[in-house]
């Protein structure tokens, strides 16, 4: 069955929806599922330069629409397409509406953008008048045609939209300009009427696509629609246009119209209202003037917007109902899932999480590291010890404390480019691989050999003491398990070339922590090992996990369980790993500067011994 | 966004610049523009401008408003000398121009260009075309001789052509006069359209040999056209309407929209009122202005503005801080005040989210709201208005404010009729 001119939405019409609008997509599915549509108004989604699919809900089920890159592609994938809803921006609308317009399929262009130039509007009048083709809009959230067709983000919520009673259609015909208005009218029509046949919200621009006349027109020759209700707005002369309809007979449905800006009167001229088109230049564009006109005209206007529903209800009764107060019809809506998001909002859903975090929260204003607000961090002159704390050990840890981390950072920085971690960092880079692959490449070295004996160290010296070991014995027993007493020798520094980081390290803590116990028993230890060799001293690694049990032990912020954990789980490593990233980065950095080309071991440094075939 | 009128000396530089190209290499209208503003030094502008000491002068005030010779607002055939003592004693002095009193701020400086003949151009925007408006006899009493004056309209998709000019004027032009005036048409129109013009009016314009000159121009440019043609425009200036001046508060939510996709919009009517509004989208910004004035508190009305196309938590924020601050300032008025936080039903905007926006502001303002006595109400409706309407309720009371909140269930203005019956 051809539609007639006067239907441009019925509930078999389908669409284009032209920009990446997936909410708006959302709310006509839902609307169509509630409206008992056989199939979603949305036929495809055009995407500039993309081809893909979109997953959006049907009811309680996910369907797939298409996305195509452009509009011919998409009218000749969906021959039953004849609307464009056009969600370009202002600067595009023109282009892709004039596209639209253009073809012979599509029938009518819906513009939201707010911005279009007017003359550019003018010309796609003109165009449409000539193709004789629908325009809604611009500036404008489109319209609903109830039970057939919602026009993107048109009446809102599905709540809304039943108790408007858009899901099904109603007798009265209504157009505004204001789109904002129009959900206000659409409710305000559900409770004096059986409901609006179609809604139309034809933009605030001074030349809008489509005029207020333009539909009252349509509305009259629809014969499902037995009342027209139209909303006016000061500015222009539209109003007027409408006025000559009704005298002259080209409308004859009752007609109930309110023109808004009486108060303009009271304000001094000049004032722009909330539309481009709403100003009055002349008397005769005032609403008080328009009013007037209109009612001396027969039209239905009322003495106040505040009466505007009553009169619709007066008027739907004596004329549409012929004086029988109309009973409320019983009905059954479809019920449309609720979001998940929109249940949570509103307390009605829950769920067990998969993921707990305890250390930082960035779901509410402000960034938490362990409760405390980044600003109170940062005012508070936590320092980059103070932070390490909190992220690490949830504590606020003593000035003395948080010093010592910092210090350990700054110590295990760098160690020169031959040790492992940055030679491997050196090598990466210059095999030209990015500043992560060769920072991992670094980090990868570290372990029981290279700069990983923090934890280590810690767990050995402080299983010796808490077992009461004499520093003799504590040797003796390593040397009978033929075990490497982690945190004890160097490959370079001796007793002779001591590590000045380490003397740093003691320094430190004999001048600022209230006990060193720990500390103290290495350093006996250390005097019976370097007495063996003299380059069994205590290094880097030993001196900053025994420090650090020394530490736990004496601020009184950890209990004994939590020092195991944290010696346990591998704290203590990570002041190493994260000192020594800052220098491993630096030769990254310090490498691609210098340009270096690709290093190749030279081959004279290898020893070349292969196992002769014979003894294969 | 709108149609918003330009200063002549804005409207006559930009035909100047691009006259040529449009109406073709034998218009020379030099555009010799001189705009004196409040901060022009006087003394440098003789040196920048040679011409001004050199050439007799004319000026006048150009701020959006005409009539200026019978306002006595017109300075003709004057010297350097004459032209800045007859600025010097008008500037930032109020004048009363009709209805509307202002201050003149804005005097536009050109050559004088004596003439015998006034002719008259105007292009007019509709929706299925435009107007050329073309007259014989120009000046001030084209007015009054209106039925002399030919209208020829172009629809959009055409455009004027000589042809079309010729024939219409042929009766009333000579050769000579044709052959200048008619391609002059035929490239203002091209000027009119290429530069988003909605409106252009010079009358008169007086023809000198080769050459016509405009005299007196006025323009409206579609600001929605920036895009399109604002390198055209170059450095344009859209003032107030004469009389107006924004507020600092005004300028402040004009900066605020000026970086987002939505719109606010604040003017302010009467400092002193008591009813204050924060409404919600366009159209029911202005039915909620039409109650008011309808209940008659016209007088008591202190602002019209409107928020919508979903504005975030921060500006809302900002736009209801404004509008406290404002509403709170000076001594408090014994009978009290009113804010009413209304709208319609949100098609997309999320109410919630704009609500807390509102809130954060009631908290900073909840004092000084309680010293003014402010009574409070709210209706609004759309997505998770509930949300939105729930919190803003508890919110208020338990800063301890007097708030009643409503919903879509009750009509949009009844707020109004609730609040100020009887009580203004």
């Amino acid at each position: 069955m051809a539609k007639k001119d006067y239907d441009i939405f019925t509930p078999k019409t389908r669409a284009i929806v032209f920009g990446m609008q997936t909410n708006a997509v959302q709310r006509m599915m839902d609307f169509d599922y509630v409206a008992k549509r056989k199939k979603p108004s949305v036929a495809c989604i055009v995407n500039p330069g993309r081809t893909t699919t979109h997953r959006a809900f049907w009811g309680d089920k996910e369907v797939m629409i298409p996305v195509w890159p452009d509009i011919a592609t998409a009218l000749a994938n969906h021959k039953d397409v004849d609307v464009m809803v056009n969600f370009a921006s202002m600067r595009s609308s023109y282009g892709t509406s004039k596209e639209a317009l253009e073809t012979d399929q599509i029938r009518t262009v819906i513009i939201i953008a707010e911005g279009v130039p007017e003359h550019r509007t003018r010309e796609l009048v003109a165009l449409a008048a000539k193709k004789n083709k629908v325009i809604i809009g611009p500036a404008t959230v489109g319209g609903v045609a109830a039970g057939a067709f919602k026009i993107g983000n048109t009446g809102g919520t599905i709540d809304n939209i039943v108790e408007c009673k858009l899901h099904r259609p109603g007798s009265v015909g209504f157009v505004s300009k204001s789109g904002g208005m129009s959900n206000e009218m659409f409710k305000m029509c559900a409770l004096n009427t059986d409901g609006i046949y179609e809604g139309i919200a034809i933009g605030g621009d001074k030349f809008p696509g489509s005029t207020l006349l333009s539909h009252l027109i349509r509305y009259e020759a629809n014969p499902k629609i037995k009342m027209l209700v139209c909303l006016g707005e000061l500015g222009g002369d539209e109003e007027y246009k409408i006025r000559d309809a009704v005298k002259s007979g080209k409308i004859k449905k009752p007609l109930v119209m309110w023109v808004t800006g009486t108060c303009a009167k009271a304000f001094p001229s000049g004032v722009q209202f909330g539309h481009a088109g709403a100003k009055a230049d002349a008397e005769a564009e005032t609403a008080d003037a328009k009013n007037k006109a209109l009612k001396e005209a027969g039209i239905y206007v009322p003495k106040s917007y505040d009466d505007f529903g009553e009169l619709i209800h007066d008027v739907y009764v004596e004329k549409v109902c012929k004086g029988k107060e109309p009973a409320d019809k019983a009905e059954v809506v479809t019920k449309t899932p609720m979001d998940y998001k929109q249940a949570v909002k509103e307390g009605l859903v829950r769920k067990p999480t998969s993921f707990v975090t305890t250390i930082a929260d960035d779901s509410g204003e402000e960034l938490l590291y362990a409760g405390v607000p980044i600003s109170e961090v940062i005012e508070g002159d936590y320092g980059l010890g103070g932070v390490i704390s909190l992220l690490w050990f949830k504590k606020k840890l003593p000035k003395w404390a948080t010093d010592f981390l910092e210090l350990c950072i700054q110590i295990t920085a760098d160690h020169g480019p031959c040790v492992s971690g940055a030679h491997n960092a050196i090598v990466t880079a210059r095999a030209g691989k990015d500043m992560i692959s060769a920072l991992v490449s670094g980090m990868l070295t570290i372990g029981p050999r290279f700069g990983g004996a923090v934890d280590g160290a810690a767990r050995i010296f402080k299983w010796a003491v808490e077992n009461d070991y004499e520093p003799n014995d504590f040797v003796k027993e390593m040397k009978s398990k033929n075990v490497n007493i982690q945190g004890i020798g160097h490959r370079i520094k001796s007793t002779t070339n001591p590590d000045k980081r380490v003397e740093l390290l003691k320094d430190y803590a004999h001048a600022n922590f209230p006990d060193t116990r720990l500390l103290d028993y290495a350093l006996e230890v250390e005097k019976i090992t370097t007495s063996k060799k003299n380059n069994l001293i205590l290094n880097v690694d030993g001196t900053i996990g025994i420090l650090f049990v020394d530490l736990m032990w004496t601020c009184g912020k950890f209990t004994p369980e939590e020092v195991d954990e944290i010696v346990e789980i591998g704290y203590l490593n990570g002041l190493f790993v994260l000192g020594r990233s800052i220098g491993m980065m630096g030769h990254y950095f310090d490498q691609r500067r210098l340009k270096s080309g690709l290093y190749r071991h030279p081959m004279d440094d290898v020893l070349y011994m292969l196992p002769d075939e014979s003894e294969l | 966004m709108a149609q918003r009128g330009i200063r002549e000396f804005d409207a006559k530089r930009m035909l100047a610049e691009h006259g040529p190209k449009y109406i073709g290499k034998d218009f020379s209208y030099d555009g010799k523009l001189v705009l004196v503003t409040p901060k022009t030094d006087m003394k440098k502008l003789a040196k920048e401008y040679p011409w001004l000491e050199k050439t007799k002068l004319v000026v006048k005030p150009d701020q959006l408003f005409g009539k200026r010779g019978k306002h006595k607002l017109l300075l003709v055939d004057a010297d350097w000398k004459k032209a800045q003592k007859w600025i010097k004693d008008r500037m930032n002095k109020k004048v009363k121009v009709g209805k509307v009193e202002g201050k003149l701020t804005h005097f536009l400086i050109e050559p004088f260009f004596p003439h015998k003949e006034e002719f008259y151009i105007a292009m007019k925007s509709e929706r299925d075309g435009d107007v050329v408006y073309f007259s014989k006899e120009g000046g001030i009493y084209v007015e009054e001789n209106w039925d002399k004056v030919i209208q020829i309209p172009v629809p959009i998709l055409q455009t004027l052509t000589q042809a079309k000019f010729e024939k219409a004027c042929a009766k009333v032009l000579n050769k000579t006069q044709m052959k200048l005036l008619a391609p002059f048409a035929v490239g203002l129109f091209k000027f009119y359209r290429q530069l988003n013009f909605a409106y252009l009016e010079i009358n008169p314009f007086a023809v000198s040999g080769k050459n016509v000159v405009p005299l007196d121009f006025v323009g409206k440019l579609d600001d929605t056209g920036v895009f399109e043609s604002g390198l055209l425009w170059g450095d344009v200036e859209f003032p107030v309407s004469f009389g107006m001046t924004y507020t600092k508060e005004e300028e402040y939510i004009k900066t605020l929209v000026e970086k987002s996709g939505s719109s606010l919009k604040l003017t302010i009517l009467n400092p002193k009122g008591r009813v204050w509004t924060m409404v919600a989208g366009g159209g029911a910004s202005v039915i909620y202005a039409d109650t008011i004035v309808d209940l008659g508190s016209a007088k008591e009305l202190a602002n019209y503005g409107e928020y919508s196309g979903n504005p975030s938590t921060d500006e809302t924020y900002e736009y209801a801080k404004t509008i406290m601050d404002l509403m709170t300032r000076g001594k408090p008025n014994p009978k009290g005040k009113f804010l009413l936080i209304g709208g319609g039903i949100a098609n997309f905007t999320d109410v919630a989210k704009t609500f807390k926006g509102i809130n954060m502001a009631f908290s900073d303002y909840a004092d000084k709201l309680k010293k003014h006595n402010v009574k409070i109400y709210v209706r609004r409706g759309g997505p998770n208005y509930k949300e939105g309407l729930r919190n803003i309720e508890k919110h208020v009371k338990d800063l301890g404010l007097p708030i009643e909140v409503y919903g879509p269930e009750t009509h949009m203005t009844k707020i109004v009729k609730w609040a100020l019956e009887g009580k203004i």
